[in-house]
């Protein structure tokens, strides 16, 4: 029985088109996940279901929910509906929650908003009924709990309850996974498919990552530039994928790229039995503030020419360990020496050594001065030389850097705000390479991206690597694109490296119990023969 | 948007330009004494008319902006030369000594009603233009102190910064060439809400007296003047009144829309 069906569903805001003629349709117990890029639509696909448009929104066609068309219903209406008929889990745990509130409190409020009769008693007896069935057990999670008292994925559970308290007909999900570790991933989409299948409950799932999608997924629709330009039965459309564009996105996503061999083994960084401790905030006025030890006696080496990957879940020390390397910060315990010199010399960094490292960071829109040139903004680095470039060879460098990233020298005079996220990443990337470093840090580099342009990028970097011998580190949480562009890995876990190894080694046969969860927990992309 | 700035822009602009017109030229002499001619209401020879001594309103306006115009001028620029500093300094080293050191000494600034201790300074120093521009200008200090450090804290965790770190820029370097940029946007604003604060603080410590003295001429002791007459000649309070309202007014949506035009981010969103 068709629980949902979107017909021809058009959408624009202020005269600009966001979703054209999306036609889809959700059977009771059925998981069916709407993928695609940034700026596909996937999300507007979802909020026009919730009927929670922006302001200016228009919209043609129909949406019906079992026998009620929801485009004609009034905002009171849809509020009784919301919650009640309908849930929706969103993709960060952090700000869907009141910080104010506790878990418990949140949940019967769902519930009490819905029927009035029912007391508060009954209604937290029904919460703590609720989070039992996510798996929060009321003897280790009370309905007392406050949001910043649960990690992660503990909150995105109190989400999800929220979302099905009342038990509702459909669960729309945009995201739920996307912030989460990959194994606390893999738990919440157990849970979800769970319930669903539970409650008898339609699931609309909005994702990204193509690798959940093949999983969970009962049927998929695939979006691009607010069109659907596939959708069908999972397993029939990943064996006979018509449109070039859905091809295009699976390989994409299990995109490998050939890394040219690497050099013999020169020792170029040594890490050693290297300690970072945080202090923590004072808990009482005279009290001495206790400390956190966020990495803890790792040591490893960088060869030259070597491709190093460092992966682990967030908190596990990645981040910190990065800005030790960089000589950011000062370090508790033990050496980090580049060519024998090391990078932090008594309270202040060595710029000596900061000469030979450069680093690419994560996001791409908050990397950039807004109100700095492209050219001002990528020979920023020369600030560490003794005797800069100017005039026509710092020109030459610009330009020379820019090509090298696939960019063009007339670039050199825009804004940031003027490129997207992928050739912000390039610029990134020139940024790095304009004063010829020894070594690059690549922190989460790829993660913000999406994935035809993170293919681009990580093409990018195999290029790089065959023109400039390029030594890097590259961090990331993502095992898939680890596997494809290092030559060696680290694996990390509460600020202690648990294996490491030959890339090909350790995802092969991991030895630690812990790498092998990790692996297991990543979900694969299937099988569909495309040539690797 | 762009509206607030040419509306702005003009009244500013017509304030600055009849400080800057009188002194080559008012219509009359703005301490000549007209006795027959008093409580004139605005006429083709007085064109706002005169006050209870026949001076001319028109004129004393004019020189009065000079008044308004130079005191809130001095005022902010004292605020926002230490305040800026100050704020970038401990938004770097914060929670540090010097943060702290800062920071405490902007609220004990703020724990006093402004121009309450305007009017102790006036009373100790003497009453005068300078002793009132010194006044206004220390509490604009903590005002620029805490919004440059607000804004340059939240900037300190980007990245850009970060790179910035990792090209060897030492914390000075880093706060002129990145954070403080970043922060003319607020600072503008700021800027010339505190220039109107200033115009009207002026207005009031020459109201009380404490302003600049006689013979200069003054908005504020022109309302204090009109004060007891304002039954008979509403317009002696009515120019000076309007006066400082427009100049307000004016310099607010001057500052909306120089922030609006002043981001390159918003700049390409229009065009």
């Amino acid at each position: 029985m068709t629980l949902l069906s979107i017909e021809n569903l058009s959408l624009s805001i202020h005269q600009f088109d966001i979703l054209h003629d999306v036609t889809l349709s959700i059977a009771a117990g059925e998981i069916v996940a709407v993928t695609g890029e940034s700026g596909s639509g996937k999300s507007m696909t979802a909020l026009a279901t919730m009927q929670l448009l922006p302001k200016g929104a228009h919209t043609t066609g129909r949406i019906v929910l079992g026998d009620r068309e929801i485009t004609a219903l009034d905002e009171t209406t849809l509020c009784t509906m919301r919650g009640n008929d309908m849930g929706m889990v969103f993709q960060e745990p952090m700000t869907a929650l009141n910080p104010v509130q506790t878990i418990g409190a949140q949940v019967a409020e769902t519930i009490r908003i819905h029927d009035r009769t029912i007391t508060r008693a009954e209604a937290l007896d029904r919460a703590a009924e609720t989070l039992t069935r996510v798996g929060l057990p009321q003897d280790r999670f009370p309905l007392g709990r406050y949001p910043h008292e649960l990690s992660g994925g503990q909150r995105q559970r109190v989400v999800i309850a929220m979302a099905i308290a009342l038990q509702p007909r459909l669960l729309i999900a945009d995201e739920p996974t996307t912030a989460l570790d990959v194994t606390t991933q893999a738990q919440i989409l157990d849970l979800l498919k769970r319930l669903a299948k539970e409650d008898d409950m339609g699931l609309l799932m909005i994702t990204h990552d193509l690798a959940v999608v093949a999983d969970m997924a009962d049927r998929i629709v695939v979006m691009r530039n607010g069109k659907i330009v596939e959708q069908g039965e999972t397993g029939h459309l990943l064996r006979h994928m018509q449109h070039p564009y859905t091809k295009m996105l699976f390989e994409a996503s299990g995109h490998r790229v050939n890394l040219p061999a690497a050099p013999a083994p020169a020792p170029l960084m040594r890490v050693e039995r290297v300690i970072r401790d945080y202090r923590l905030p004072r808990t009482s006025v005279f009290g001495a503030p206790g400390s956190f030890r966020a990495v803890d006696d790792v040591s490893f080496t960088i060869q030259r020419g070597e491709r190093l990957g460092l992966v682990g879940e967030s908190g596990c020390g990645k981040s910190t360990l990065t800005r030790a390397l960089l000589g950011l910060e000062q370090v508790q315990g033990g050496s980090i020496t580049l060519d024998g010199e090391p990078v932090f010399t008594g309270t202040r960094p060595n710029l000596a050594v900061r000469r030979k490292m450069q680093v690419v960071f994560q996001d791409p829109f908050g990397s950039f001065n807004p109100r700095h040139r492209v050219d001002r903004l990528i020979t920023e680095p020369f600030h560490l030389l003794p005797d800069p470039p100017s005039g026509a060879a710092r020109t030459r460098a610009i330009d020379e850097a820019l090509l090298a990233v696939g960019l063009t020298p007339r670039d050199a005079t825009k804004y940031i705000h003027e490129f997207s996220g992928g050739q912000r990443q390039r610029i990134a990337i020139a940024r790095a390479l304009i004063i010829r470093p020894d070594l690059i840090l690549f922190d989460e580099a790829v993660s913000a991206l999406d994935v035809s342009v993170r293919a681009q990028i990580l093409d990018l970097l195999a290029d790089l690597c065959g023109a400039y011998d390029l030594t890097y580190l590259f961090i990331s949480h993502d095992l898939s694109v680890v596997r494809t562009v290092t030559d060696r890995v680290l694996v990390m876990k509460s600020g202690k490296i648990v294996e490491e190894g030959l890339t090909k080694d350790v995802f092969e046969r991991p030895q630690h119990h812990y790498t092998k969860t990790l692996i297991d927990a990543a979900p694969i992309l299937p099988d569909i023969g495309v040539p690797a | 948007m762009k509206r607030n700035l040419i509306l702005g822009g003009l009244l500013s602009a017509l304030f600055v330009l009849a400080a800057l017109i009188s002194f080559a030229w008012t219509p009359y002499d703005h301490t000549a004494l007209d006795i027959p001619n008093k409580l004139k209401t605005p006429y083709a020879e007085h064109l706002l008319g005169t006050d209870h001594f026949g001076r001319d309103l028109l004129s004393m306006i004019m020189v009065g902006a000079r008044t308004s115009i130079a005191v809130a001028l001095v005022a902010v620029g004292i605020g926002m030369g230490l305040g800026v500093p100050l704020g970038l300094w401990a938004a770097a080293r914060s929670g540090s000594l010097v943060d702290e050191v800062i920071m405490r000494g902007n609220d004990l600034v703020f724990a006093f009603p402004s121009l309450v201790i305007a009017i102790l300074i006036t009373a100790i120093f003497g009453a005068g233009a300078v002793n009132a521009i010194i006044a206004i200008g220390i509490f604009n200090i903590p005002v620029f102190a805490r919004i440059t450090r607000g804004a340059a804290l939240s900037l300190w965790q980007r990245e850009f910064i970060l790179a910035a770190r990792v090209a060897g820029k030492n914390a000075a370097r880093i706060s002129v060439e990145h954070i403080l940029p970043n922060v003319t946007n607020l600072l503008i604003v700021q800027g010339t809400i505190q220039f109107s604060l200033g115009i009207l603080a002026e207005a009031g410590l020459s109201y009380v007296g404490l302003g600049a003295q006689p013979p200069t001429p003054s908005w504020g002791r022109m309302l204090a003047d009109a004060q007891t007459l304002v039954s008979i000649a509403p317009h002696m309070a009515l120019v000076p009144g309007f006066a400082i309202i427009l100049t307000v007014l004016g310099l607010n949506l001057m500052g909306d829309g120089l922030r609006d035009y002043l981001d390159p981010r918003l700049r390409v969103a229009r065009t």
